[in-house]
């Protein structure tokens, strides 16, 4: 007698148990563990694996067991019914049941077709004789393995990305490699004809022989019955005791055409991932998306993602489509292309060429966007195209530098100027928190990492500044080979949201939002009360769209703005009062000295702005330091005004055209309890000997005879930039509007954490040119809702001192 | 041993935040979540210490306002990837009073 309760949870049946699908039930249990008893069949007697790594198995490089994805173990961990070896053969959708070819029967709720691809095999006499076999699965590898060991000739079909990597492979493995290929020349989908000659010519010198332009004709028989050689159609032939055929995949669509699904080069889905049977859906190499089957995983992953998001019912997400960019894992040789790096129509190039040096680099630009790119030999900056690539990023201003590379834009600080490929494993790469690239290396083959965001939470690396994200990026090509690191161009805003800043700005506004759960509510925010990124990000939005109507939540900030100091390692805190311009008095310098003696701070410092701080000071004790200090507080701990930074000017030094301390002072009086998406800091220098060093921050002013030259968009952190001129006004008035006014379209338009600097290059200098100098009613109108947001703003020690807001803040109770 | 030690009303703490309970010389983080759960640890992250009692609180975790690992308030534990876990505490609401056994 059965006494088990009748089974609530829906059932989903997932046919191909290969990368894509598996990414998606791995996304699904995160969104909904408990939703759905899954069952999985896997025609390949193994669990998931990953299959790009196939090439550095088959090169000797990395074992079979390195490459398991998912051990049995994970599937069973997760109550995921798994059959390997056992191939469906039958969707009955009036019954809502698979069938498997030795005649088992399960039923469904949902179906996830995830069968990726079938090699093409080209139909010539002797296709089918044994030693001919494709390049696709643990099979595949073990019988080139096999034939390594006996024999000698291999030929390989196809000089594509594919065929390449297996030719390496076997010569690796000591056969010797011909490479037939009818195009004229190797790898013409994704490379133009200058750099598959460079490539041609490194792989000749590794000992690689190549048959262009050739076709083949027949695959002929040996006495022992197994491949003995090729024939090509005008009558030349090679010995061939190998032959894998690489000449390209055709979606596996089989099942899903002998249901009666509509399949066009794949099984046809929406953007929601399902066939026109909605309780069937499709990912993976499979599902044709708008009219394109994918070949790379960073497409097939995204795909993934919305499938299960769906599955889960959250039914927001939407897939879009993807571009991708190739690499070649063959080691020793740095090839990279995206978009349209062939050119032609209404394109331009650029080009760099060494064909003795082995370097080459064509960038392909439209309407001063950067829209292809092919590199060979030197890919150090390919993170960084193809980010400006997928983001449609206006170019105009960089144009000159473009070829040169990132690390050419502002030639100092800490970004990129480091290349991956060159490093040995113990080179630190992230600077902040000590990981080596070894590490980075070991924990992306370990435990299956594809993306920054997976190696950031592994590894800890990228995860502080974030300077190195780039060079994180190009050890995970160089390590995975395809775009695994390709991070959509526009990102949500973290994981409780499908939805983009800008998307949580425009909604903010146009549907006058005022706190953080209405938000969430209007936008279907997946977790209840957000996380740690996201809420401090809608309260930035909430409170800079409705400067005094939405609710600003303490409990939203981070700890620092809350508390309004900067918090330490040791748990004590840091106060830094305000100096206007870096100008301080007798009597203020004597109540710090007090304050330093009464409660025994422990370091007192000059900051690198022009103030000074004060460290080691107790929670419970901030209040008393700001009532005794008796200053206005310095915002050093918050996205915010931080120092105006001034030098001395036409007060006292012989070169000075004009009051820079002065106008500092003003600025920083004008300015200061501006709430901003980052830290926001300014200077000022009286002449253009800028000792302020006005060139390095948000926004510069420099004094000339007739005028000031406002400069923005400078910054000296983590990569130092260099600010650009803006425009010359004549007198202080002007300068307080036209800044001001700047800082008010960054305040208003720029996403969360983003400097001045970051979002400027997304929006060009024309645009900021167009919304403050040419727009004179808008300007005066930016720099007035500027004047509005801050009249509502007051000084946060002094509302703590004198009015007791959040007293619960420094109390602690004892027992 | 086992006895509940009374600590203020839950109205002191604040929803979605914490309040620094310090006995014996040892401080314990007492949490209040956006549903108004209650919920107690020592306010020490097993990263590198820090203050866990001033960090976000969202559903069931605080983010350590130093480096930024994620803490489970059921278990002490801190959310995959990281590792590590925390000493917890029983607490209870009684008639709107927070109560903490140590
Ligand atoms: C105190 C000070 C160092 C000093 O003793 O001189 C300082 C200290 C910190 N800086 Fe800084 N920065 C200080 C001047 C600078 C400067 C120089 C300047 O402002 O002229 C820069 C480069 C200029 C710039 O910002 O463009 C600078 C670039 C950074 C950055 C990188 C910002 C970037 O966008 O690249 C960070 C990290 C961040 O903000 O995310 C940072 C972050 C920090 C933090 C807040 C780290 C943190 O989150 O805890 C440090 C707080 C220490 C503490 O416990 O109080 N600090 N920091 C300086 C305070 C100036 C002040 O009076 O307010
Ligand atoms: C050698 C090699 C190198 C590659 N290198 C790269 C690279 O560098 N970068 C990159 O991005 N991509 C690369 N790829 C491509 C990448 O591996 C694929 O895009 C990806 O694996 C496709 O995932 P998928 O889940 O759609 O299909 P698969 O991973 O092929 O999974 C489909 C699975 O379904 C099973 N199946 C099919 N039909 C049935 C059925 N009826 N019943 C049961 N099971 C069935 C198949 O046996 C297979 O195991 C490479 C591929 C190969 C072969
Ligand atoms: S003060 Fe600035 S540069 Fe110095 S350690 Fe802290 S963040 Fe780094
Ligand atoms: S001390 Fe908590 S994350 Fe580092």
């Amino acid at each position: 007698m059965d006494m088990t309760p009748p089974d609530k949870k829906m059932k989903l049946v997932m046919v191909g148990n290969g990368m894509a699908g598996v990414r998606a039930l791995e996304e699904l249990l995160k969104l909904a563990p408990d939703m759905y008893d899954v069952t999985v069949f896997g025609a390949e007697p193994h669990p998931n694996y990953n299959r790009i790594l196939l090439s550095p198995v088959l090169a000797g490089e990395q074992t079979v067991d390195d490459i398991v994805l998912n051990p049995l173990d994970w599937y069973s961990e997760n109550n995921i019914t798994l059959h390997v070896g056992k191939k469906v053969v039958k969707i009955d959708r009036t019954h809502r049941e698979v069938e498997t070819s030795d005649g088992m029967r399960v039923g469904y709720d949902r179906l996830l077709l995830a069968t990726g691809s079938n090699p093409f095999i080209l139909p010539v006499q002797g296709a089918d004789l044994p030693g001919v076999i494709s390049f696709r699965d643990i099979a595949d590898v073990d019988a080139m393995v096999q034939a390594s060991s006996q024999y000698q000739h291999a030929v390989v079909i196809g000089g594509g990305l594919l065929g390449l990597e297996a030719a390496n492979g076997l010569m690796k493995r000591g056969m010797q490699v011909s490479v037939v290929h009818i195009g004229p020349w190797l790898m013409e989908r994704q490379l133009d004809e200058p750099a598959a000659r460079l490539l041609q010519k490194s792989l000749e010198e590794k000992g690689m022989k190549f048959l262009l332009q050739k076709q083949t004709a027949e695959l002929v028989r040996g006495e022992s019955g197994r491949v003995c050689a090729i024939k090509f159609k005008d009558g030349d032939s090679a010995p061939a005791d190998l032959v894998v055929m690489a000449v390209g995949i055709r979606p596996n669509t089989e099942l899903a055409e002998s249901s009666g699904l509509h399949c066009n080069r794949g099984v046809v889905v929406s953007d929601t991932m399902q066939t026109f049977d909605p309780r069937i859906y499709s990912v993976g190499e499979c599902a044709a998306h708008r009219g394109i089957a994918y070949g790379l995983v960073a497409p097939l992953f995204e795909q993934a993602k919305v499938a299960a998001n769906h599955l889960a019912q959250h039914g927001i997400s939407r897939y879009q489509g993807s571009v991708t960019s190739t690499k070649l894992k063959v080691t020793g040789i740095d090839l990279f292309s995206a978009g349209n790096f062939g050119g032609g129509g209404q394109t331009e190039d650029i080009v760099l060429s060494d064909p003795v040096g082995g370097v080459y680099k064509k960038l392909v630009l439209q309407d001063n966007k950067l829209v292809g790119a092919c590199l060979y030999g030197d890919t150090v900056d390919s993170a960084w195209y193809f980010q400006l690539l997928r983001e449609g990023r206006n170019i105009a201003d960089i144009r000159d530098h473009l070829m040169f590379g990132q690390s050419n834009l502002g030639d100092s600080g800490h970004a990129g100027q480091n290349k991956a490929a060159a490093m040995t494993d113990e080179m630190e790469v992230c600077g902040c928190n000590g990981v080596c690239k070894g590490t980075i290396v070991k924990a992306i083959k370990e435990k299956g990492l594809f993306t920054l965001d997976d190696v950031k939470k592994h590894t800890k690396a990228a995860s502080s500044c974030g300077s190195c994200s780039g060079l994180v990026e190009q050890i995970l090509s160089s390590t995975l080979g395809g775009d695994y690191s390709a991070t959509p161009a526009v990102k949500p805003v973290c994981g409780c949201t499908e939805r983009t800043h800008d998307e949580v700005r425009a909604a903010i506004r146009d549907h006058k939002l005022l706190s953080i759960p209405d938000t969430m509510k209007f936008l279907e925010w997946r977790t209840p009360d957000g996380c740690a990124t996201c809420r401090p990000a809608l309260n930035y939005y909430l409170i800079s769209t409705w400067p005094g109507e939405a609710r600003d939540d303490a409990q939203s900030r981070f700890v620092n703005e809350r508390v309004h100091a900067n918090i330490q390692k040791d748990g004590t805190y840091s106060v830094v009062p305000r100096m206007w311009g870096g100008t301080t008095n007798a009597s203020e310098l004597r109540r710090i000295a007090d304050v330093a003696d009464k409660y025994a701070v422990p370091m007192i410092r000059v900051t690198g702005g022009q103030r000074i701080d004060l460290f080691g000071i107790k929670k419970e004790d901030l209040p008393g330091v700001w009532a005794d200090l008796d200053m206005p507080s310095g915002h050093a701990y918050g996205k915010a005004l931080r120092t105006v930074k001034t030098c001395i000017g036409s007060e006292f030094c012989r070169f000075g055209t004009q009051n820079s301390t002065q106008m500092g002072i003003d600025l920083e009086k004008a300015f200061w309890k501006m709430w901003a998406p980052h830290k926001v800091k300014f200077a000022v220098s009286g002449c253009p000997r800028n000792c302020a060093e006005a060139a390095i921050k948000d926004v510069g002013i420099i004094g000339v005879d007739s005028g000031w030259e406002i400069y923005v968009g400078g910054n000296g952190g983590i990569k130092t930039e260099v600010a650009e001129f803006l425009v010359k006004v004549k007198t202080a008035e002007e300068v307080l509007e036209y800044s001001g006014a700047f800082i008010q379209v960054y305040r208003e338009e720029a996403r969360y954490l983003d400097r001045t600097v970051h979002w400027m290059q997304r929006v060009g200098m024309d645009y900021i040119k167009k919304r403050v100098l040419e727009d004179e009613a808008g300007r005066k109108a930016l720099y007035q809702r500027l004047l509005y947001a801050l009249s509502v703003e007051k000084d946060p020690w002094a509302e703590r001192v004198k009015d007791g807001v959040a007293k619960h803040e420094f109390e602690v109770f004892s027992v | 041993m086992s006895n509940w030690i009374k600590i203020a009303p839950l109205s002191e703490f604040p929803q979605q935040g914490a309040r620094v309970v310090r006995h014996d010389g040892k401080d314990i983080a007492v949490f209040r979540n956006a549903g108004d759960g209650v919920f107690a640890m020592n306010d020490k992250c097993p990263h590198k210490g820090g203050p866990l009692s001033q960090g976000i609180v969202s559903g069931n975790t605080v983010t350590c306002p130093l480096h930024g690992m994620n803490i489970c308030f059921d278990d002490g534990k801190a959310l995959a990837p990281d590792e590590g876990c925390v000493g917890t505490y029983p607490v209870k609401v009684e008639e709107g009073v927070v109560f903490l056994q140590i």
